[in-house]
């Protein structure tokens, strides 16, 4: 499918920038401001829709002890800081979007890269800085046996396109805000919409819970208790699933398309296959630069490895820091780079917009 | 006599996260394909904590035990259910989010380890999202 889409964006679609930053957590945040001290402008690549990683997706609210000169931030206000430090530097940010393709068309001394994402955007960079964490935010899958068969052409984990649901009879399994929020929005075009989950509880907005059993009870849905066990069906298209109650009772649903909401799980993803050194799931790289067995490409924060590696936020910092000054030897290969503080370099400053007048 | 922090033998770099409470309990984790390891887990500490430190396979434990990724859930057997006492209301919720719930599942980071629990079993799921 990525190779269709390349074929049929025209060459001015492709976003030229300097750098592609894959991942949007603490690590990725702060190579935009290292680089951007260093003139070099970045796009940010993220498959949640917003900024901060593991620090937002997993815990916003938990205290973080180990950032120097921070004694105690929760993984949100850590997120929103950094955010605000990458601000005089304009990154665009892509949310909701997985870097899928990474294609090297340079050579080892000046390198270049076009990336692809899965909605079909390319991008062509100097350099690709990975700062993929665990990898990839990756939907759960539910407890059905052969399921893969068929996803993304009856069994979907996000809804790209919302015709892909009229006059279908949809299954949606979960009991969070995304469960409820597209039973909600598909049932006035769905055929039938059955909401199945384990128990009679959801952790979803109020109102939504509200509105889910008004339509309950107008009989615009149906609600079921219980986990989806079997899938049956042809070529990747759905005709029933077998829902086991609650009281171990089975019972065939009739099912065109079913979406399983079960939160989110980090796989390594697409990055296995850009041609990297992997070595149990990481990506090896030299402590002087951070660069992969690739070069052009970095690797920052959890996802790197090499002798004394530890995966603290404070580590993905100093590896931002570093990876920037190579980044910049590739984006500006003729221009010597000077090393130069924030306190003191007027240069600096004017970049951040705190210059000497704004400080006094 | 106990000046810091750092002269706490409780609290002791890489000491158990039981603070070197001096009662244990075994607890014993099978796997999906039916294997069984049994190791000691301190008291205060977590079921998680007790199977990380001990390299147990099958529990990812992804957020590290703040009861928001729902991947270090496990199947209680059936004679201890009673002994692990109640799901909250939090992990009640975060189970929402498991592979293949049963009556008895319970996400392990919020079974605290204590002396009635000696000789726990627990299950691990086939997968963990």
């Amino acid at each position: 499918m990525s190779n269709r889409n390349s074929e049929l964006i025209a060459v001015s679609d492709v976003i030229e920038t300097d750098v592609v930053i894959v991942g949007a957590g603490p690590a990725g945040l702060f190579a935009v401001f290292e680089l951007g001290l260093l003139d070099v402008r970045a796009h940010v690549i993220d498959i949640l829709p917003r900024a901060g990683g593991q620090c937002s997706e997993l815990y916003p609210e938990k205290p973080i002890y180990d950032i120097p000169g921070l004694p105690i931030v929760t993984g949100q206000e850590l997120t929103d800081n950094l955010l605000k430090q990458t601000e005089p530097f304009h990154p665009t940010f892509h949310f909701g979007e997985m870097v899928e393709t990474v294609q090297a068309i340079g050579t080892d001394e000046k390198p270049a890269f076009v990336v692809g994402t899965d909605s079909g955007k390319k991008f062509k960079a100097r350099a690709v800085i990975v700062a993929a964490g665990g990898g990839s935010f990756q939907p759960k899958k539910p407890p059905i046996p052969g399921v893969e068969a068929y996803e993304h052409k009856s069994v979907f984990y996000a809804v790209r396109r919302m015709e892909d649901f009229r006059d279908k009879h949809v299954v949606i399994v979960g009991g969070g805000d995304s469960a409820l929020d597209w039973t909600l929005n598909l049932q006035p075009i769905a055929k039938s919409l059955t909401l199945v989950h384990r128990r009679d509880a959801f952790r979803a907005a109020p109102h939504s819970v509200k509105a889910m059993h008004d339509l309950v009870a107008e009989g615009k849905v149906a609600l079921r208790l219980g986990q989806i066990t079997q899938a049956t069906g042809a070529d990747g298209q759905l005709s029933s699933v077998t829902l086991k109650g609650n009281d171990g009772s089975e019972t065939e649903l009739v099912c065109e398309r079913m979406m399983p909401f079960f939160g989110l799980t980090m796989k390594l993803g697409p990055v296995a296959e850009w041609g990297l050194n992997l070595h149990e799931n990481l990506v090896p790289v030299d402590t002087e630069k951070f660069e992969t067995n690739h070069k052009g490409i970095f690797a920052v924060g959890d996802i790197n490895a090499y002798p004394g590696k530890l995966k603290l936020i404070l580590c993905g910092f100093h590896e931002a820091a570093l990876a920037a000054q190579r980044v910049h030897h590739y984006v500006y290969p003729d221009k010597k780079l000077l090393f130069q503080y924030t306190t003191s370099s007027t240069n600096l400053q004017k970049k951040l917009g705190v210059g000497h007048s704004a400080a006094s | 006599m106990v000046k810091t922090c750092l002269d706490n033998p409780c609290t002791r770099y890489g000491a158990e996260p039981g603070g070197g409470a001096p009662t244990k309990a075994k607890i014993t984790f099978v796997d999906s394909h039916g294997e069984a390891r049994t190791v000691e887990g301190e008291t205060g500490s977590t079921v998680m904590e007790t199977a990380r430190r001990n390299d147990i396979p099958e529990i990812a434990a992804e957020c590290g035990g703040a009861c928001a990724c729902a991947t270090c859930h496990v199947y209680v057997d059936e004679a201890w259910l009673e002994k692990t006492g109640e799901r909250s209301q939090m992990e009640e919720d975060m189970l929402d989010f498991a592979f293949d719930v049963q009556p008895n599942s319970r996400l392990c980071c919020q079974i605290v380890v204590k002396p009635e629990l000696d000789g726990l079993v627990v299950r691990t799921p086939a997968q963990q999202g």
